[in-house]
C-alpha cells in the first residue's frame, strides 16, 4: 500500500512501508533447466563426457537387464530349461538348498533355520538403537547365541543327531565363519591394541610382533599354513582336528592383527587428559579403559572398524582354496558339474549379488551409526 | 595455623600384589614363561612328528632338480632347474603381477577418484557405482568371474581378436609388439642408474645453492636430462641393436612380440579393477579433506585452476593419500597370491603348492613364502614412509 505524504509544500514523495514481493528466478535459473546446465553440460568436454557416458550406461544397463530378466529363464530342473538365450537361473534356483545348507543332511536343516533365526534376531537386535534392553541382550549375543547355536549346528547333545563342520557349507558356512571371525577377533584385537600402548616391553614388543607379522603375510598362506602344516604342531598321534576350526583359528589370529591396528588409531586419538582423568577418579587400569578410553576410541573409529569387517566377511570366502565349500565354494562345485557347464556368468553374478548385498549394507549401517554417535567432538 | 610435624608417618604400602610394579614383573614373567614352555612343546611335537613321518629337515632340497616346467618364466627355466630357481621364477612373477597392478590401479583410481568429485552429475554418479561395486564383492570372486568370462568370450586361437594388426587377443592370451635387443642390456640399466644417481646429487647441489642465496638450476630439464641422455647415449655409442618385434600368427603359435598368458591378463586386470576401487576412496578422502578456505584462498590470490590444485590442493590431500595408498600397495601385493585359484604361477603356487608337494619341505617352504612376503610388505612400507616423511607437514 503506498501513501503521499506531503511533506512541504511543493515535495512529493512516494514512500512504500511494505516489501515488495520476491518475484520468482528466472526460468533459466531455477529446477531441471538450471541443474542439466550446471551439472551435465556446464562446459563443451562435460557435455561430450555426460553423451557418451549416458550412451554406455543405457547400453550396458540395458544388456545386464535384458540378459537377467527380459530373456532369463526361471524355473527348472535341468540346463535343458534354458533355452531363451539369457541368464539360466535354474543353475541357481534349482540347488538353492545347496547354496544355503551346503551338505547339511536335509532332514536336519530345521535346525540352521532355528539357528539362523536367534542370530538375526540377536544381531538386529543390538544393531537397531531403538530396540529396548539393549544392554541385557548384548551378552546374550556375544556369549549366549554362538554357544546356543554351536550346540544347534554341530548336534550330538540333548538327542541332536551329531553333524560333522565337514558337511557344512553354503551361505551358512559363510556367516559362520564370519560371525565367529569377527566375534573373536575384535575382542583380541583391542587387547592386542591395549598391549601395545602398554608400558611394559615384554607385552609391547610381543604385540608389534605379532601385529606386525600378521600383518605382512597374505590370509591364503595363512590358510594354507592352517590347513595343511598346524597337525604338524600337535602331539604325534593325536586326532588331525577339524579343519575348520583350524581355519577359523588362522582367520581369527589374523584378522585380530587388523583390527588391533584400527582400535591403536582410536586410542591414540582419545585426548591423555581423559586417561589422566580416570586416573585421579582412582580407576584401575581396565576400569579406565572399559568406561573411559574404549568407548571414545571405538566410537572415533567406527569407519574403519566396520571396514575391517567387510574385508573379513569378503576373505571369508578364501577358505574355499583350502576345500572348504562356503559359499562361492559350493557354486565353484556347482559349475564342475557336467550337467551346467558353462552357467559360471549366472553362478558367479548370484554370488556377487549376496556378497555385495552384505557388504553394502554393512558399508551403509557404519554411516549412519557414525553419524548417529558422533557427540561433535574431534 | 601451621606448625612442623614432628614425626613423619611412615608411608602405607599396599599389599605386594597391588604395587603396579610388581604386578608388571609377574605378568611378564609369566608370559615369557608361557611363551617358552610353548614353543618348546610345538618344537618337540614337530620334530617328533616329522620324524614319524621320516621327514628331514633342512634346505638341501633346494639344490635338487624341480622336475615340473612352469608356463610363464621371466628368467632361464626348465624343468631340469633346481628348486632354488623355481622359487626365482615365482618370486618375479609374483613382482611381475604385483608392480603392473600398482601402476594400472594407482592411474585408474586416481582417476575414478577424481571423477567422484566432479561437477558432472552423471560422471560422480558414475563413479560411485564403480566404486560401491568393486569394493564389496570378493576379489577372489571377481578373479574367478573374469576368468570364466574370458574363457567363455574370447575366441580361439585362429579367430584372435586382432587390434590393427599388431596386437592379438585370444584364449591363449595376449600377444602384444615387443622391443627386442641384439645383445644383454645390462649397460643400458647401469647408465640409467648412474643417471639417477646423478640426479639425485644434482638436487641437492641446487638445494644448497639455493639457500646459499645462488640462483637454482633449471632442476626440472636437468632431472629429465639425466634420466634420458645416459642410456640413449651408451645405447647410440654401443654395438646393441634394438628392433620392434611385431608379432605373426602362425597355424598354432604366436612369432614375436611378447606373450602374456591368459592367467597373467585376468590376474592383473582383476587386481587393477578391485584395487582401484580403494586407491579412488584415497583420493576422494584426501582432496576433500582439504578445507575449501584454501581454494578459495588460491582463486583469491588469481592463480589458475591446474596450479591451485597442484600446487595447493595435492601437497595437502597427499598427506592423507599416502598412507592409504601404502597400505593399498601391501594389500595388491599380498593378493596376488590369489593367483593360485586360477594357475597363476606366483611365488605361493610354484614354490609354496607345487614345490611343497614335490619336497614335502612343508615348514622349511611355508617359513620362507612367508618370509618373503613379509619382507616384501616391510620394504614396500618403507619406501612409502620414505615419501610420505617428505610430503609430511614440515612444521618449523
Amino acid at each position: 500500500m503506498t501513501r503521499t505524504i506531503e511533506n512541504s509544500v511543493t515535495d512529493t514523495h512516494i514512500v512504500r512501508d511494505d516489501p515488495i514481493a520476491p518475484r520468482p528466478a528466472p526460468a533459466a535459473e531455477t529446477g531441471v533447466g538450471k541443474w542439466l546446465r550446471t551439472r551435465l553440460f556446464s562446459s563443451p568436454i562435460n557435455s561430450v563426457i555426460t553423451l557418451v557416458l549416458l550412451y554406455l550406461v543405457v547400453r550396458s544397463v540395458w544388456a545386464v537387464f535384458s540378459w537377467a530378466f527380459l530373456n532369463a529363464s526361471w524355473l527348472g530342473d535341468s540346463s535343458a530349461a534354458c533355452t531363451s538365450g539369457g541368464a539360466c537361473w535354474p543353475f541357481v534356483t534349482s540347488r538353492i538348498g545347496q547354496l544355503v545348507y551346503g551338505f547339511y543332511p536335509e532332514v536336519e536343516r530345521w535346525r540352521v533355520a532355528v539357528a539362523f533365526v536367534i542370530w538375526l534376531l540377536s544381531v538386529v537386535w543390538i544393531l537397531v538403537p531403538r530396540m529396548p534392553k539393549r544392554l541385557l541382550v548384548l551378552p546374550f549375543a556375544l556369549i549366549g547365541m554362538p554357544i546356543i547355536n554351536l550346540i544347534l549346528l554341530r548336534g550330538g547333545v540333548f538327542g541332536l543327531e551329531s553333524v560333522l563342520t565337514r558337511q557344512w557349507g553354503g551361505l551358512m558356512l559363510t556367516l559362520t565363519v564370519a560371525t565367529i571371525g569377527m566375534l573373536f577377533a575384535i575382542p583380541l584385537g583391542v587387547l592386542l591394541a591395549l598391549g601395545r600402548q602398554s608400558k611394559m616391553p615384554l607385552v609391547h614388543g610381543f604385540c608389534v610382533v605379532f601385529i606386525e607379522l600378521w600383518r605382512g603375510i597374505p590370509m591364503i598362506t595363512v590358510l594354507f599354513t592352517a590347513s595343511t602344516i598346524f597337525p604338524l604342531f600337535m602331539p604325534h598321534g593325536s586326532a588331525e582336528g577339524d579343519k575348520l576350526l583350524r581355519a577359523l583359528i588362522g582367520i581369527v589370529m589374523f584378522w585380530s592383527a587388523y583390527f588391533a591396528e584400527v582400535v591403536r588409531a582410536g586410542l591414540q586419538a582419545v585426548p591423555n587428559g581423559q586417561v589422566e582423568a580416570g586416573k585421579a577418579l582412582c580407576l584401575g587400569y581396565w576400569k579406565r579403559n572399559a568406561l573411559i578410553v574404549l568407548p571414545q576410541a571405538l566410537k572415533l573409529v567406527i569407519p574403519g572398524l566396520v571396514s575391517t569387517a567387510i574385508q573379513l566377511f569378503k576373505d571369508t570366502s578364501l577358505v574355499t582354496i583350502i576345500g572348504l565349500f562356503d559359499f562361492l565354494g559350493v557354486i565353484k562345485a556347482g559349475l564342475t558339474d557336467s550337467a551346467w557347464m558353462g552357467y559360471a556368468a549366472e553362478g558367479y553374478a548370484f554370488a556377487a549379488l549376496i556378497y555385495w548385498i552384505f557388504c553394502f549394507s554393512m558399508s551403509r549401517y557404519s554411516l549412519w551409526l557414525e553419524r548417529r554417535v558422533d557427540t561433535g567432538r574431534r | 595455623m601451621l606448625r612442623p610435624s614432628t614425626t613423619i608417618p611412615p608411608r602405607e604400602h599396599g599389599p605386594l600384589w597391588r604395587d603396579p610394579r610388581v604386578r608388571a614383573f609377574v605378568l611378564q614373567a609369566v608370559m615369557l614363561l608361557v611363551a617358552v614352555v610353548l614353543v618348546i612343546l610345538l618344537t618337540n611335537n614337530t620334530l617328533s612328528n616329522l620324524a614319524a613321518q621320516g621327514v628331514t629337515t633342512g634346505f638341501n632340497y633346494l639344490s635338487q632338480r624341480s622336475g615340473f616346467g612352469i608356463s610363464q618364466t621371466l628368467v632361464e627355466y626348465s624343468a631340469n632347474s633346481t628348486y632354488a630357481d623355481a622359487f626365482t621364477v615365482g618370486l618375479l612373477n609374483t613382482l611381475l603381477v604385483a608392480g603392473l597392478s600398482i601402476v594400472t590401479c594407482t592411474l585408474l583410481g586416481l582417476l575414478v577418484g577424481m571423477a567422484r568429485l566432479s561437477s558432472n552429475w552423471l560422471l560422480s554418479r558414475c563413479a560411485t557405482v564403480y566404486i560401491e561395486i568393486f569394493r564389496n564383492i570378493p576379489m577372489l570372486l571377481q578373479l574367478l568371474f573374469w576368468s570364466a568370462l574370458m574363457m567363455s568370450v574370447l575366441p580361439e586361437f585362429k579367430k584372435s581378436y586382432s587390434l590393427w594388426g599388431v596386437a592379438f587377443l585370444n584364449k591363449k592370451g595376449l600377444v602384444l609388439p615387443w622391443v627386442e635387443f641384439s645383445s644383454s642390456t645390462w649397460p643400458l640399466w647401469l647408465a640409467l642408474a648412474l643417471g639417477l644417481v646423478a640426479m639425485l646429487v644434482m638436487r641437492n647441489i641446487n638445494q644448497y645453492r639455493v639457500r646459499r642465496g645462488k640462483d637454482g638450476w633449471p632442476v626440472r630439464w636437468l632431472t629429465l636430462a639425466l634420466i634420458v641422455l645416459p642410456p640413449l647415449v651408451t645405447f647410440f655409442c654401443s654395438s646393441i641393436h634394438a628392433s620392434l618385434s611385431l608379432p605373426k600368427l602362425t597355424a598354432f603359435s604366436s612369432r614375436g612380440g611378447i606373450h602374456l598368458i591368459p592367467e597373467l591378463v585376468v590376474l592383473w586386470l582383476t587386481l587393477t579393477l578391485y584395487a582401484a576401487a580403494f586407491v579412488a576412496e584415497a583420493v576422494r578422502s584426501g582432496l576433500a579433506s582439504v578445507p575449501n578456505g584454501q581454494r578459495e584462498a588460491a582463486t583469491s590470490l588469481c592463480l589458475p585452476g591446474g596450479l591451485t590444485m597442484r600446487k595447493i590442493v595435492l601437497p595437502q590431500a597427499m598427506r592423507v593419500i599416502i598412507p592409504q595408498l601404502a597400505s593399498q600397495y601391501l594389500n595388491v601385493i599380498k593378493n596376488s597370491s590369489l593367483g593360485i585359484a586360477i594357475g597363476y604361477p606366483d611365488l605361493f603356487a610354484v614354490y609354496g603348492i607345487t614345490t611343497l608337494n614335490q619336497t614335502g619341505q612343508a615348514l622349511e617352504i611355508m617359513a620362507t613364502t612367508m618370509a618373503v612376503y613379509l619382507a616384501l610388505s616391510l620394504l614396500v612400507s618403507l619406501l612409502m614412509n620414505l615419501i610420505n616423511a617428505r610430503m609430511a607437514l614440515k612444521e618449523r
